[in-house]
């Protein structure tokens, strides 16, 4: 049969590993791109690229301008880089209207001057009606990486223990719930962010974190799997301890949703070894994008390549890969 | 909890192995996510019910929202919970790649819109689901009626819970030493509504909540008639569930739907299970608007389902489990749902998920 790609493939999980593996990295391999880390390292270079395809284009606390601009930052930072020049790649379907045009550019503008990058270059193209959904956009970006720093899953080992950065799953419910005609408090938006300040302030404080994240697709499910599986180390954490703001709890309940596979646009996972774990937490509690950040669990000797939940019972069940395809066009 | 944990582990020591079933798909979720299974003592096994409307719902039904979705002018609406639910040949989604006009809603009250924004087209609101969404769904018909809405058709595949526990107690394949009951249900129908567990079947039964505290709470209650031999059906999910339910949802039940014989997946028929419209509403009922014949097709599979939804089976027991039948590609229905048995059991339980403390 003659497969075909179906909306899963874009999901961030297992179809998405299977695309990649079969397709993608056997045409390009080489060892740059073979490490599949959010960025790629070359040298004290990083680069890295993004598409934004995101629906609603405005969202409660931003929008697919702002996204694209922070996705690609933060790309950046978690590989242990300074965010430096931005491209941006504009679709625009015929009768896409100007104004809100303006607002997304506008929005790409201020995101990028609190993030401190410049946008350097672009291109714009335009199809014809139907053939795109009102606009896409790519940005790619160039970093320096900061002297001394080594992001790389090799470095992590047992005992180390590991961060998440806020509450989990309140970019992928805002956008749920926007879409399902859903009223959500005001308090509950996207947390789409430049978390690259915040990233340079942690690395500042301690050169020696193995492992950092952005927990987008997949949520930080998928993240923590795939760095048990590249570490070849079992990851525990502990139910409790994971920041989840109720409303996202509530609209997990009513549409069956795991808070641990949601998106997220501004939160990351880091693994710091155990002894600068609290004065790295301490950091990322002083930076707005950071207060909620929790010690969420640690690297274990057992289970490699797993993700263990302890839950609130202290049973221990497994996290699984996402099976993907719970929300397309999330990013 | 741990008072809880301790409580169950007493009360479980010294007796034969026992089988509770929790009747309710969200209860199999909530007891995988919470992780109750590796608490429970080794002779207590918790085994999964019929509870998961879109599982139960058997091909016959498929086959007839598919054959609506492809006629002209015709638009299904339903939960996206049925897109991927198997056929005998097909599925709606499958159908919609085709061209068939299928839209998800997220509850049957959208239908209303849809219905008065698509004049031309008729809207058939493909209805699954048990007491805890028909209300909503009757409660539809009669807002339609009210507003003088002409184009809003229901298909209704929905059933009753009591009946199913019943059928399955009068079969001698099953065992089952007691039941944890759908909290969801009961809110509607009540605590009441389950008394011959007790009065005929004399099986311990627990109305319980969902959180994982108000699981073990249930259990618990559900061991202690077990070991005073006191049987009744209790509720531990007092704070929601009445005795006697939600009278203003029952009162809408009556109005619209008269009970009838059903088929369910994997079971067959079961007497006075399901939930048809009444004669006044003819009008809301494509089944009486418009009739489809569709030829009854029987497919051959190794697909254990109907054990699966009967609790003889766990779901690991099947030989497609998690080789050929994943939630990629299903096979049964119970792989579908997020909440059906055997797509609970791939994502939480059998398989390699075991957390190796070595």
């Amino acid at each position: 049969m003659n497969e075909k790609i179906l909306l899963a493939h874009g999901a961030g999980g297992k179809l998405s590993e299977k695309l990649l593996h079969e397709i993608i990295l056997p045409a390009f391999d080489n060892e740059i791109l073979n490490e599949l880390h959010d960025g790629a390292k070359i040298g004290r270079l990083a680069m890295t690229t993004d598409n934004y395809v995101v629906r609603p284009i405005f969202f409660r606390g931003g929008d697919i301008g702002k996204l694209s601009i922070c996705g690609t930052v933060n790309d950046l930072a978690v590989t242990g880089a300074v965010p430096k020049y931005i491209s941006v790649g504009f679709i625009l379907e015929e009768g896409f209207d100007f104004d809100e045009l303006k607002k997304i550019v506008g929005s790409m503008a201020s995101a990028a001057q609190e993030a401190g990058v410049k946008i350097v270059t672009g291109d714009t193209k335009v199809v014809g009606r139907g053939q795109a959904d009102g606009i896409f956009i790519n940005t790619a970006g160039v970093g320096e990486i900061i002297d001394g720093v080594d992001i790389s899953a090799k470095k992590i080992c047992a005992g180390m223990k590991v961060l998440i950065s806020g509450t989990v799953g309140d970019h992928a419910t805002t956008i749920l719930a926007e879409r399902h005609g859903l009223e959500l408090p005001e308090n509950i938006k996207s947390d789409c962010a430049p978390l690259n300040k915040m990233i340079f302030e942690m690395l500042s404080a301690e050169k020696n974190i193995a492992m950092l994240r952005d927990a987008t697709r997949g949520g930080i499910a998928a993240v923590l799997n795939e760095i048990a599986q590249a570490a070849g180390v079992g990851i525990l954490i502990d139910e409790e301890k994971i920041p989840i703001r109720e409303e996202v709890r509530g609209v997990c309940d009513i549409l069956g949703f795991d808070a641990l596979e949601l998106a997220n646009e501004g939160k990351i996972i880091a693994v710091v070894p155990a002894e600068s774990a609290e004065k790295v937490l301490a950091v990322m509690k002083k930076n707005i994008y950071g207060i909620n950040a929790a010690i969420i669990g640690e690297v274990v000797k057992n289970s490699a390549g797993k993700v263990g939940l302890k839950t609130s019972l202290g049973a221990i069940r497994v996290v699984d890969m996402p099976a993907g395809e719970l929300v397309p066009r999330i990013c | 909890m741990n008072k809880l944990i301790k409580k169950i582990s007493r009360l479980a020591e010294g007796k034969k192995h026992l089988r509770l079933m929790e009747v309710c798909g969200t209860h199999t979720v909530a007891i995988f996510r919470s992780g109750i299974r590796q608490i429970l003592p080794e002779n207590v096994e918790l085994v999964s019910g019929p509870g998961c409307p879109v599982c139960v719902t058997c091909d016959d039904f498929i086959d007839k929202a598919i054959a609506y979705s492809k006629q002209k002018n015709f638009i299904v609406a339903t939960f996206g919970d049925m897109l991927k639910v198997p056929g005998s040949r097909s599925n709606l989604a499958a159908a919609q790649a085709e061209g068939a006009k299928i839209k998800i809603v997220y509850s049957p009250l959208d239908c209303l819109k849809l219905a008065q924004e698509n004049l031309d087209k008729k809207i058939i609101f493909f209805a699954v689901g048990f007491e805890t969404t028909a209300p909503t769904a009757a409660a539809t018909v009669l807002a339609a009626k009210a507003r003088g809405i002409k184009n809003l058709f229901m298909l209704s595949a929905q059933k009753l819970v009591p009946p199913a526990l019943k059928f399955l107690l009068n079969d001698s394949a099953v065992k089952v030493d007691g039941f944890l009951l759908p909290g969801h249900v009961a809110v509607v129908i009540g605590a009441n509504a389950f008394n011959f567990l007790a009065e005929d079947f004399k099986i311990p039964s627990t109305v319980g909540g969902f959180e994982a505290e108000e699981i073990l709470a249930a259990l618990k209650n559900i061991l202690e008639q077990i070991d005073s031999g006191k049987i009744e059906v209790a509720n531990e999910y007092r704070s929601v569930v009445k005795a006697e339910g939600n009278l203003s949802a029952k009162k809408i039940l009556a109005q619209v739907y008269e009970i009838s014989d059903v088929e369910w997946r994997g079971m067959g028929k079961i007497p006075a299970s399901g939930l048809k419209m009444r004669s006044e509403f003819a009008d809301f009922d494509i089944e009486q608007v418009a009739p489809i014949e569709i030829e009854h097709f029987n497919k051959k599979t190794a697909c254990r389902c109907g054990e699966v939804l009967r609790g003889i089976i766990n779901p690991t027991e099947c030989p497609l489990f998690g080789k050929i039948c994943t939630p990629l590609h299903a096979v049964g229905a119970c792989m579908v749902s997020v909440e059906g048995v055997c797509a609970a059991w791939f994502k939480y339980g059998g398989r390699k998920l075991i957390w190796n403390e070595e």
